[in-house]
């Protein structure tokens, strides 16, 4: 719950009143590192169904095409392996060009083929 | 390139769109900052001067320079309808904008995938594919015709950032806010969600060499009390500005989204300027997007241009990289056409004006500014240290830490608080498989490639940033609602002499009329709507009212809708007469010298018209160095004539008001007659002037030329030169 409390700001600031400029300007920036450190870390091993559809479209599909395929990936549960992975591998087993493979897939096809690529 | 009399075809624009692709990519900030030399002044805080622009009014008398300052001029357009914002663009352009940010349709945060088609928005424009490439592709005349680059600029947030990041950087998107912060506290989408896109995000705009603009000025326009949040907005700006530089932004591409928090009655400089100094402080290394203050704006577009000349203040004194401006308009409605120009050129204005200013003045190193510096530093690293001892940033929001109307550390338990698995988007991020791999470029984060890859799309032939050809382009997926069915409607007004007047869309036929009633507010906005409906306008809406005093009177603005069209092609408009620039007029009085006599003629005692003419004080034709000997009022004409003779003058001008039997025409006559009787009719030049002289009727009677109303010095001064030189060329 949020808390309501007076303004301590005297009693807050004794271990700092005695920093130059410097050296608060410094702690400054070491506090914010320290926040989104975290933060970044969890972004670079976790995946979005947005994230996902910016794959997609980077590989050249459109946006109806990328949120199609994504929300059978996330069906399936493969969100984890990546969209782009799922229509590689599959364009990789059928040895048909990627596009193709996602249109298979935007077209409703090919979904049981999918399991079996991981 | 586009003439300048020739309007943007939009039509043109929106043909063979599929295939089109941007000129450039990335950033600009303006060229050759620093000293410039504009007309016979010196700049020291300009840059490059523009091929073609519009200067400020003023320039008029200083030769028409129009010196651009050196920091980058944001202005915001987004009316609903790209169409008609594109002509707003280049009217911005025209005025010194090159940054023309497009505000979002409303609700497109919450839109999970990229909106395709160019459907009609409210509160702004829905951001597809199709209205960013038709919009880039304006811009990319427009830029060529003024002469540098224009930064085109959104939105990269909502549930689809890292998509529109893609789209963007597809498209020659220049610039865009980014900020998971504002996704979690102003758009309740998931936090967790939104951190993890917004690493994709920043990644791919990173890539596109994008500014970053972050959302910290929106915890400014949200307080209760927008001076209080003070050290929070340095906790945002730091926390967006830290995690956007470790996942791969250069500092130089990330700017603070900073506001001064306050204005007056608030004595705003003493609480905005110690912000300001922090701030730059402490984020040397970044650039300064300032924004001007909306949080205090009231329908009073003068109030509001002195808010936003005091926050140009605060600019000048401190730093500011990008110069954003609010309309002065925007607290009475969407902002108009003409609101965007004065909004520019106040910053303009201002921004030249105060050119320099550091070079005289300097801050303070000591006393209240530094210890107010010094304050608002600890209370933003204080609040950092609550943040880590609670468990981190997501555990602060889940507690309420944002947006409370408590200057930090004082807390009123008012703030904004999000749950960790609330939110739009809760629960749909998933850890990344030991075997994820995404194919394309510019991918942030684990991506487990085959081995022996090192550019990851090799794997796919290439993805769209290594070859655009592979982009798909969708044009339309509602056939109500889209450009071409919008462009039909208004085609008669667009393809004909029909015109109606407008403020925002093409057609709205939106004017707005400012009204003194001298009765109490309440009884003076009805009465206005009323005198609006009875000058035949629909629609009426009272804009502004403000009390003059309780009883004498109320000035009150309203806006109405005009029926009807006009049709330019019956207008019978008089010719222009050809004025010569003052340069001229004076080289060719400096190469001979003239003299001209003149009076009132008749029993007539009107002379202010004549003074005017005459005048140095009021402009008239005396400041080009023409010696005027002026006979006074009820001058016989005769003794006009004769003075002319004696005084060896090259012109008569001859006022004549009084239009009884027609006294005026009968007077020029005489002066004619009287002068060929004397014999120097071909040796002088004769002019009438008055109320209801006009040049055929002073010709008809004898004259050489006629000056009706609204005569000014430099039309008769220009008509003297002109016809003295002709009289030579007959001589010579």
């Amino acid at each position: 719950m949020a808390v309501k409390r007076p303004d301590d700001f005297e009693i807050r600031r004794q271990h700092l009143k005695n920093l130059s400029d410097e050296e608060l300007e410094n702690r400054f920036w070491q506090l914010a590192e320290e926040i989104v450190k975290p933060l970044v870390e969890l972004a670079y091993t976790h995946t979005s169904p947005a994230v996902e559809r910016s794959v997609l479209l980077r590989m050249g599909f459109s946006s109806i095409e990328a949120k199609a395929i994504v929300e059978g990936v996330q069906n399936l549960g493969l969100l984890g392996k990546g969209a782009g992975n799922v229509v590689y591998r599959l364009a990789k087993k059928k040895n048909i060009p990627i596009r193709e493979a996602g249109l298979l897939l935007v077209e409703g096809k090919a979904w049981d083929e999918v399991p079996g690529l991981f | 390139m586009l003439e300048k009399n020739e309007k943007l075809n939009i039509e043109e624009i929106l043909k063979d769109l599929e295939n089109y692709r941007p000129k450039r990519r990335g950033w600009h900030w303006r060229e050759e900052q620093g000293k410039q030399v504009y007309g016979e002044f010196e700049y020291h805080q300009a840059s490059k001067p523009l091929k073609n622009s519009c200067p400020l009014p003023a320039a008029k008398s200083f030769g028409y320079i129009d010196p651009q300052p050196d920091c980058v001029i944001t202005t915001e357009i987004a009316s609903g309808r790209f169409e008609d914002d594109i002509r707003r663009m280049r009217m911005a352009a025209w005025h010194g904008a090159d940054h023309i940010m497009v505000i979002r349709t409303a609700g497109q945060s919450h839109y999970d995938g990229l909106i395709e088609g160019t459907p009609e928005g409210v509160g702004g424009v829905p951001i597809s594919r199709k209205q960013v490439r038709a919009t880039r592709k304006a811009l990319d005349i427009i830029e060529e015709e003024v002469g540098r680059p224009i930064n085109f600029h959104s939105y990269v947030s909502g549930v689809a950032g890292p998509d529109i990041a893609v789209m963007f950087a597809e498209e020659g998107v220049n610039g865009a806010h980014q900020d998971p912060q504002y996704n979690v506290l102003y758009r309740n989408i998931n936090m967790v969600r939104s951190f993890v896109d917004a690493a994709v995000a920043k990644k791919i705009m990173a890539f596109a060499d994008m500014v970053q603009i972050d959302g910290a000025h929106n915890a400014n326009a949200t307080a209760m009390k927008g001076w209080k949040v003070m050290p929070e907005l340095m906790v945002q700006h730091a926390i967006n500005c830290a995690y956007s530089k470790m996942v791969g932004m250069k500092p130089q591409n990330i700017a603070l989204s900073t506001v001064p928090p306050t204005a007056p009655p608030a004595p705003c400089l003493r609480i905005d300027l110690p912000y300001a100094v922090a701030l730059r402080e402490l984020f040397k290394d970044y650039k300064m997007r300032a924004q001007m203050n909306t949080k205090y704006m009231e329908s009073c577009t003068r109030e509001a241009t002195v808010t936003h000349v005091l926050n140009l203040l605060i600019s000048r004194l401190t730093r500011a990289d990008i110069q954003s401006t609010i309309t002065p308009d925007e607290g009475r409605n969407v902002p108009w056409h003409y609101n965007n120009i004065h909004a520019i050129n106040t910053a303009k204005q201002a921004l030249i004006g105060m050119d320099g200013l550091l070079e005289m003045v300097e801050l303070k190193k000591d006393g209240y500014l530094r210890e107010k510096v010094r304050e608002l530093k600890e209370r933003a690293v204080l609040f950092m240290e609550e943040i880590l001892e609670v468990g981190g940033y997501f555990k602060a929001v889940e507690l309420g830490f944002f947006v409370d109307s408590g200057m930090y550390p004082e807390r009123n338990g008012d703030g904004i608080a999000r749950q960790i698995n609330g939110g739009i988007g809760a629960g749909t991020v998933v850890e990344r498989d030991k075997d994820y791999m995404a194919p394309v470029c510019e991918h942030f984060g684990y991506n487990n490639l085959p081995e022996g890859i090192e550019k990851a799309c090799d794997l796919i032939d290439g993805c769209t940033f290594c070859k655009p050809e592979k982009i798909v382009f969708i044009d339309e997926l509602d056939e109500n609602d889209n450009v071409n069915r919008r462009l039909k409607e208004t085609e008669n007004l667009r393809h004909s002499t029909e015109i109606k007047p407008e403020v925002e869309w093409c057609g709205d036929g939106i004017v707005s009329t400012t009204i003194f009633l001298p009765v109490e507010e309440r009884v003076a906005e009805f009465a206005a709507m009323e005198i609006g409906k009875k000058m035949g306008l629909e629609d009426v809406i009272v804009i502004h009212k403000q009390v003059m005093q309780p009883a004498e009177g109320t000035l009150v603005e309203i806006k109405g809708r005009v029926p009807f069209t006009i049709d330019v092609s019956k207008l019978e408009i008089p010719k222009k007469p050809d004025v010569l620039s003052d340069e001229e007029i004076r080289k060719e009085i400096e190469r001979k010298p003239m003299k001209v006599v003149a009076a009132t003629v008749g029993e007539d005692e009107h002379s202010v018209g004549l003074r005017e003419v005459i005048d140095i004080k009021h402009g008239g034709i005396e400041k080009y160095g023409i010696e005027c000997l002026y006979l006074g009022t009820s001058c016989p004409v005769e003794k006009l004539v004769d003075a002319a003779i004696e005084y060896n003058a090259d012109a008569i001008l001859a006022s004549t008001i009084i239009t009884h039997n027609d006294v005026h025409i009968k007077n020029m006559k005489k002066i004619h007659e009287l002068c060929i009787e004397k014999g120097v009719r071909d040796k002088l030049i004769l002019c009438a002037g008055g109320t209801q002289v006009t040049d055929e009727i002073a010709k008809s009677a004898g004259m050489d030329g006629g000056f009706g109303r609204g005569t000014k010095g430099n039309d008769v001064a220009s008509f003297l030169v002109k016809r003295r030189r002709e009289m030579e060329n007959y001589e010579g």
